[in-house]
């Protein structure tokens, strides 16, 4: 049976029916209509102002692919600039291909690319020297919870080496599905009570960020990637097995098939949650030791950094922080490159 | 398990490892019997202990919550199941007692026969009421059996919120309990003047049942006929089972107006709540997660929907049904014997028993961060008018406008895909395009409502995300038009 043609053009056969509302449309009428819904999203929201320098996190994966390309689509409308900033956790043999990708893309598309390691900002400290310490304790490793918090310094520093105003990700729907599922099963209040919207409007000093692809599902991203005939680098992490966010992963997907507007029910639901006062998280401060945004008299990547240098990993992965020594060692700022307690150089 | 906050413990010293709980264990609480179960993590209770932890839980709640009054008339829905009968079975224990603790309330039972909308046969469902009734009579209190067809024959009123009661403070509840207890000690001239008006005298559950007993009629067979109809309309398994529990809610506080019962009693159990949170969250119902989860349940207004049952996981409930042979009946449920995948519910319930076996607190935490909801509109505007509710499931409307940048904005939005792409318009689409989401292109771009769609059209704007996203599923017959229109 031929496919029947696009519903919007109606001159060439349709190549798809979207996810979200079973429409018929053509490549290119899909596409458009991508990057119209992702303008609509930055603008209803007002998220971009014009004259802003947006940092796109770059990682080399779809997502973040079809984010700077939308974006830079779409500059000319906005009125914005863009940098791509890419982060190198230093997990071997799979951020470096990941960064070829992302050099590529720099080069195509003649964006500036700034690359920020996390070896140079964080005292020599990798990912894998992270999993190495940590894969001792016999519980799961938890290093995906180290990557995340570290990641998102990185991402700020990096943006405000290149004076950028804002930070923008590519968390799609999905993403934001999963991270409601997680944050219920492992009773995360505190992130609960924080995420759920547009993104952060940068309290303390921090830059804002956004999140312009957070309503657009994970299909539909992958369309457009394949549409457009973008490169991007599309393996998983080497310790993405390990995280418990593949729980949650799966379930989404069984949802979406059995109700395929799951995923954006689960959003919306996340935009409407009422928490308990009690249960928000108290008022930002800045970290004693970095100035960073904090919550706390340490923010929390000091601390994992703390806990990593002691030889105790999982010192601020718990409640209260408790053990942790507020006056620890001094000389844990950037730019001092310290000698970590395990290799630098991955044993691979 | 990855859990948020959890407890570092360091890691376990070389010594000998604690000796495994076995026949030499005794009892952690008396340190004198021996164990017959294991509850939460470890903790092994002798008969008598867990009893007593058992009811001491169904009281506390009760206590901590003191929203029901001494005298009051409480209905128990009762499906038969496990964790209702359970419920039913404390209530008749702890108003038996002799003591000055006993339970004050006055509680009649409701039974909803839903074999219509299950498919069973008239000959099953006649053999599962009668087994019922047995059970009841030894119960012993005021009953009544309602089939869900009756439904049909509910007033337009159900699905207005009547005003509200002020619950009271604390005062007023140790001001009701005390007034109670004087009444009680005062010289009995006759039992009949103790009684406030419209309550029954909890010592003699013996009294003529006849006139307060609702029997059950043989259901209409138009209705049942309609009833079928309207459950094979339905496309999906999840949006049946919401429907189901729609239609159940509202007979049975149908049955509590009728026959002056002010709160409601379900015995719902903390896996079951667990299990619906999850399940409320993929439907869209975030908004509403402290009233479907919550203790009490007030959106209808003069009835309160109450959960006791809510700190017992099934485990416990299943043991105690077995060791103190608390009678249930097994009935099939719309979704007995369903593939996993079928329905959200289906998915959620294996998803969260499978990661229950896996991290044992898995229950326990979603159960806490459920405590930490509150009943209030996420941007804080409680103070002014309330809002429209919706017209299934009573709750003020959690939509925004249509084309704002949220989850819901984003599914009503209308662009036009020839021209390059506009601002986006001042005015909200208009409501027959917002209930045709999968519709084409051009359908009437502020034309205006199409008049073919009116019905439909008015009826899904007075409804909730959730409850839309369900009625995208269900066919709205003639049935279900007459009963919403108001």
């Amino acid at each position: 049976m031929p496919a029947p043609p696009c519903a919007s053009c109606h001159k060439a056969r349709a190549a798809l029916r979207r996810p979200r509302s079973g429409q018929a449309l053509c490549g290119t009428c899909f596409c458009a209509a991508f990057e119209a819904e992702v303008l609509h999203t930055v603008v209803a929201g007002r998220l971009l102002p014009r004259g802003a320098v947006v940092a796109v996190g770059a990682s080399g994966g779809k997502d973040s692919t079809v984010l700077a390309h939308v974006l830079r689509e779409l500059a000319p409308r906005l009125g914005i600039s863009l940098q791509l900033v890419a982060v190198d956790e230093g997990i071997g043999g799979y951020r470096d291909a990941a960064l070829a990708a992302v050099r590529r893309q720099a080069a195509r598309w003649e964006l500036p690319l700034t690359v920020v390691a996390y070896a140079d900002l964080f005292g020599g400290w990798t990912m894998d020297a992270v999993a190495r310490s940590t894969a001792g304790s016999g519980r799961s490793r938890s290093c995906c919870t180290f990557c995340g918090v570290l990641r998102r310094r990185a991402l700020e520093e990096g943006a405000r080496l290149v004076g950028a105003t804002h930070i923008v990700t590519g968390h799609n729907a999905d993403d934001m599905a999963e991270t409601l599922l997680m944050n219920f099963l492992r009773g995360d209040v505190g992130r609960l009570a924080r995420g759920g919207g547009l993104g952060s409007p940068g309290e303390g000093g921090a830059l804002p960020r956004c999140r312009p692809l957070h309503l657009a599902s994970q299909k539909e991203v992958v369309l457009y990637a394949h549409f457009r005939r973008l490169d991007y680098f599309s393996e998983e992490c080497v310790y993405a097995p390990e995280a418990f966010r593949g729980h949650a992963r799966d379930l989404l997907k069984l949802l979406e098939a059995a109700r395929p507007s799951a995923v954006l029910d689960l959003v919306h639901s996340a935009e409407r949650l009422a928490l308990a006062p009690s249960a928000r998280p108290a008022p930002a401060g800045a970290c004693s030791r970095c100035g960073a945004l904090a919550s706390r008299a340490l923010c929390q990547a000091c601390a994992l950094l703390d806990g990593l240098d002691r030889g105790r990993p999982r010192l601020a992965i718990g409640k209260g922080r408790r053990g942790l020594d507020e006056m620890g060692p001094p000389g844990l700022h950037r730019g001092q490159v310290q000698t970590p307690a395990s290799e630098a150089v991955p044993s691979f | 398990m990855c859990q948020a906050g959890e407890e570092y413990a360091e890691p376990p010293a070389e010594g000998p490892r604690p000796p495994r709980p076995g026949g030499e264990q005794k009892c952690v609480k008396c340190k004198e019997g021996l164990p017959v179960v294991v509850i939460r993590a470890g903790d092994a209770f002798c008969r008598d202990c867990f009893k007593a932890f058992y009811v001491h839980k169904f009281r506390a709640v009760l206590g901590k919550n003191r929203l029901i009054f001494p005298g009051e008339k409480v209905l128990l829905a009762w499906s038969g199941g496990p964790s209702s009968s359970s419920m039913v079975w404390q209530v008749l224990e702890g108003l038996s007692r002799d003591s000055a603790k006993r339970l004050r309330f006055v509680p009649g039972v409701v039974y909803v026969d839903e074999g219509a909308a299950c498919g069973q046969s008239l000959g099953d469902r006649a053999k599962t009421v009668a087994e019922m009734k047995l059970i009841l009579q030894t119960v012993g209190f005021h009953w009544h059996i309602v089939a869900l067809e009756e439904v049909f024959s509910l007033p337009p009123s159900v699905l207005r919120c009547f005003a509200q009661e002020p619950s009271g403070t604390k005062g007023a509840y140790k001001a009701a309990v005390d007034s109670f207890l004087q009444q009680q000690h005062a010289p009995a001239q006759g039992k009949e003047g103790l009684s406030q008006p419209g309550t029954q005298d909890p010592q003699n559950p013996s009294a003529p049942p006849s006139a307060a007993q609702t029997e059950a009629q043989p259901p209409i067979a138009a209705q049942t006929e309609a009833l079928s109809r309207l459950f094979n309309s339905v496309k999906t398994l999840t949006a049946k089972e919401e429907l189901l529990q729609t239609l159940r809610t509202h007979l049975i506080l149908h049955v509590a107006r009728t026959h002056g019962y002010s709160k409601v009693m379900t015995g719902d159990s903390c896996t079951r709540l667990a299990i619906k949170l999850m399940t409320s969250l993929a439907l869209g119902r975030g908004a509403f997660l402290a009233w479907d989860t919550g203790f009490s349940d007030e959106r209808h207004g003069d009835v309160v929907v109450v959960r006791p049952m809510r700190d017992h996981t099934l485990k416990e409930i299943a043991f105690y049904n077995r060791l103190f042979a608390v009678p249930s009946v097994f009935t099939p449920a719309i979704d007995t014997k369903a593939p996993e995948k079928s329905s959200i519910h289906r998915l959620m319930e294996a998803f969260v028993l499978r990661l229950q076996a896996q991290f044992p607190s898995t229950v326990s935490t979603v159960y806490r961060t459920s405590e930490k909801l509150v009943k209030a509109p996420r941007d804080g505007s409680a103070g002014g008018p309330p809002g429209p509710r919706c017209l299934l499931c009573m709750c003020a409307l959690d939509i925004d406008t249509a084309d704002s940048a949220t989850a819901f904005g984003v599914q009503t939005l209308h662009l036009s895909q020839m021209q390059p792409p506009t601002p986006p318009a001042e005015a909200p689409t208009t409501p027959c395009c917002s209930a045709r989401v999968g519709g084409a292109q051009g359908c009437c771009q502020g034309a205006g409502p199409c008049g073919r769609q009116d019905p439909r059209a008015h009826v899904i704007e007075q409804l909730c995300y959730g409850c839309r996203v369900n009625m995208k599923d269900v066919g709205l017959g003639p049935a279900g038009a007459a009963r919403v229109s108001d």
